[in-house]
């Protein structure tokens, strides 16, 4: 009898160790996971749109050219596209973990609960969210949110914008004053306003008189209201224009008037030969090979990712010689080294005032419990702390002075 | 085109309606169709993609059935097909055009997502699910009954009407998700995700199984008033001939706004279902065009509820299938969408058959002429 209890206790015991294991493991990064080779491992991957669009193209080539890299085969990766921000999403998750996904990547901002609600169903897959704010609020082990430090690389954009505008003021197409950049955004929140802001003070950091004009289009893809808008800009007086929106919508509108654009996710040359200058990216391949070879190792990986420049997660694409001004690429290639020493800072709060004042002291909504209500001081050594607290963008000041909604 | 009397032609092929047409000889049409249609996608899938029909066909059978949850999203799908198609049945049983159903199950949802909103777990869940039940019925009744109302009282075009009132709808919901979502893409997301308060429970482990009993429930009732009460008998006098149906003292006013309270009510509980049931959130494309494909739907079954459950299965057997082939063969979903256009562009085409008898001119009387 008294062995039976021992016994017993001894389980228990065991039991309540294994226990507590699990409770440690809960926090910060992810459990680890079986180990699985790569020849065996499967990848999934959700996009909100197919190849068409410029965004969910920059992931989908990102996933594909690690396929090649890692020499998985055709079984092993599997793409959903079109998948909405809502029920499908979830049932897409779920159905690729069912077709025995170890890793689950999802690529549109309201993806994210959906993405959620898996990780939750299914604790031995990973799933990777781009964009997303929660990771640090679920507290869920398997659930990763992933991010890049591109406000670097729209800064870079924004410095070849700027020696386009120069040039035009040289040229005496312009006058400094005319220097207005129109902007394409998709929604006014944080991960817009955040590119769109660094851009702009790229522009500024170059071209002194620069100013900004906005559109948002409320969505993140619609070819006709994106050239619509890129028109109305155009007509507005814009000399250049840039979008943070996912179709060929602006890049095409500024090929048949003939303006300057700079684009993101993908080189635009081949929509706009003339006028497409250059674009920033981020290279998603970095990421998608640090959580696919984690899985791989069985290793944890971290929940909240941030890529930066130096890691060739934050690029520019190839520059447009027949549209950039001359000497665009030393400039940048200066600009670069410089942001990545540190000697410049995007969002130096000396270069850029709010209603007349320098910034000293904003609360973003950094931890996001789903309020809406803005806790954290971003502002730390005079600057704005961008995704330095949480890989998704917070830097959500509509507009600092110099910009202004059209 | 002059036919003098001294020349009258028969024509080569001549149409007459068919009287009557036997269920087997229909149920042979109908078979024929859907080979024809697979025959010609098979054309289409050879010349555009390259693939084995044969293998694409198997891919669309493994989308439905391949595993439990491939099957029970089929079947989640198909209950909520039929939900709207038995709603809209009434209404165009008695020949009022309801192409409201879209928006009449989407404010039905709006319902529903409103009381999750605002009552998050501030009440018990049991007592939630209830309360959205109840706002979700009612605001269908409304979104129904108003062009009902419009109709009986000044005769207004009740296409339109409830064509309009989708949009409605449709410009409400952004308005609340621009409300409740303050900043971000303009999607609510998941709600109460963490208490699951409002959320039907699963049977079984099944998340869907109760939708689907709820669904299949509605269906034997709806079949039954349909049939066998007065209420239902006077809904089908009154889409025979309004006249008929005044003469032998039937109030059709009180008809027209009764039949869409209970078409409206249905409506509201497909959004109910929609929401509480499966995606605890609410968006412009909840109903995803289901309304209007609920029409075909109950036409193609003749207002039979038993029919329905098959006709809508296929249609969704189809979608499942289709999207599955587009992933699997890493194709357009457009190609998925030309290949389900076709299948259906058959099987209505061959209602024509089943309508209509192709004579073909007699042989003595070309002797004749």
């Amino acid at each position: 009898m008294k062995k039976i209890l021992c016994l017993v206790l001894a389980l228990a015991m065991l039991l309540s160790f294994a226990a507590c294991g699990g409770d440690n493991n809960a926090n910060g990064d992810s459990a680890t996971t079986p180990q699985v080779s790569v020849s065996e491992i499967k990848v999934g991957l959700i996009c909100l749109h197919d190849e068409n669009s410029t965004y969910d193209n920059n992931f989908i080539q990102a996933l594909k050219e690690v396929k090649a890299n890692l020499g998985l085969n055709d079984d092993q990766v599997l793409i959903k596209t079109n998948v909405g921000e809502d029920n499908a999403c979830y049932e897409a998750a779920a159905e690729l973990a069912d077709a025995g996904c170890n890793i689950v990547f999802a690529d549109s901002f309201g993806h994210e609960t959906y993405m959620i609600q898996a990780a939750e169903e299914f604790p031995e897959v990973q799933f990777c969210h781009a964009t997303g704010t929660k990771s640090k609020t679920q507290g869920l082990s398997n659930y990763h949110n992933a991010f890049a430090s591109i406000y670097e690389g729209r800064y870079l954009a924004g410095v070849a914008a700027g020696m386009k505008l120069n040039e035009m003021i040289t040229e005496g197409k312009i006058t400094a004053e005319q220097a207005v950049i129109g902007y394409v955004g998709a929604f006014d929140y944080a991960e817009v306003v955040s590119g769109m802001t660094s851009f702009f003070l790229g522009a500024r950091s170059i071209c002194e008189t620069a100013t900004m004009k906005v559109i948002y289009t409320n969505s993140w893809f619609d070819i006709a209201k994106e050239k619509e808008a890129a028109l109305r800009l155009i007509n507005s007086g814009c000399a250049l224009i840039s979008q943070h929106a996912d179709s060929e919508g602006a890049p095409k509108a500024c090929e048949e008037k003939g303006v300057p654009n700079i684009a993101y996710n993908i080189s635009t040359i081949s929509m706009g030969p003339n006028t497409a200058l250059i674009s920033s990216k981020i290279d998603w391949s970095v990421y998608f090979k640090l959580a696919i070879l984690a899985v791989a190792k069985g290793e944890a990986f971290a929940t909240d990712y941030c890529g930066t420049m130096k890691e060739g997660a934050v690029k520019l694409t190839e520059l447009n010689d027949k549209v950039a001004a001359a000497g665009t690429q030393e400039k940048i290639d200066e600009i670069k080294a410089k942001l990545e020493s540190g000697e410049i800072k995007v969002f130096d709060t000396k270069t850029f005032t709010v209603n007349g004042a320098e910034l000293t002291e904003y609360l973003a909504d950094v931890i996001d419990e789903g309020d809406f209500k803005p806790e954290t001081n971003a502002i730390e050594n005079g600057e704005f702390a961008e995704s330095s607290k949480r890989s998704a963008p917070y830097f959500d000041i509509k507009y600092i002075d110099g910009i202004s909604n059209l | 085109m002059k036919t003098s009397e001294k020349h009258v032609k028969e024509p080569l092929f001549h149409i007459t309606k068919r009287a009557d047409i036997s269920i087997l000889k229909s149920i042979l049409i109908y078979a024929v169709a859907v080979v024809a249609a697979l025959v010609i996608c098979a054309l289409v899938i050879i010349s555009v993609t390259k693939y084995n029909p044969i293998e694409v066909y198997k891919e669309m059978i493994k989308g439905n059935f391949e595993t439990k949850r491939k099957f029970f999203n089929l079947l989640q799908d198909t209950a909520m097909l039929l939900c709207i198609s038995l709603a809209v049945t009434p209404a165009f049983k008695m020949k009022f055009w309801n192409l409201g159903a879209e928006g009449q199950v989407l404010v039905g949802g709006l319902a529903s997502a409103a009381c999750m909103f605002y009552f998050k777990s501030d009440i018990p869940s049991w007592a939630l699910i209830l309360l959205m039940l109840v706002t979700s019925i009612l605001c269908g009744i409304i979104w129904g009954v108003l062009p009902a109302v419009f109709k009986a009282i000044w005769n207004t075009n009740e296409s339109l009407f409830t064509l309009m009132m989708n949009y409605v709808a449709i410009q409400l919901i952004s308005y609340f998700i621009a409300v409740w979502v303050p900043t971000g893409s303009q999607v609510l997301g998941v709600l109460n995700q963490k208490t699951k308060f409002g959320w039907l429970p699963d049977l079984f482990g099944q998340k869907y199984l109760l939708n689907i009993i709820i669904v299949l429930t509605l269906t034997v009732i709806v079949f039954i008033y349909m049939r066998f009460s007065k209420q239902g008998y006077e809904i089908s006098v009154v889409g025979e001939s309004e006249n008929t149906a005044r003469y032998v003292g039937i109030n059709v006013k009180k008809v027209i706004i009764r039949t869409m309270i209970i078409s409206g009510a249905i409506c509201g509980i497909a959004g109910f279902l929609l929401v509480s049931g499966a995606s605890h959130s609410i968006h412009k494309g909840l109903a995803g065009g289901m309304g209007f494909t609920a029409i075909m739907v109950a036409w193609l079954s003749k207002f039979n509820p038993g029919v329905m459950v098959f006709v809508s299965m296929f249609l969704m057997f189809l979608q499942h299938g289709a999207s599955s082939i587009a992933t699997k063969f890493n194709l357009d979903k457009s190609v998925s969408d030309i290949l389900i256009g076709i299948i259906i562009f058959c099987i209505i085409g061959s209602d024509f058959f089943i309508n209509y008898k192709i004579n073909k001119r007699a042989k003595a009387k070309e002797v004749t002429q």
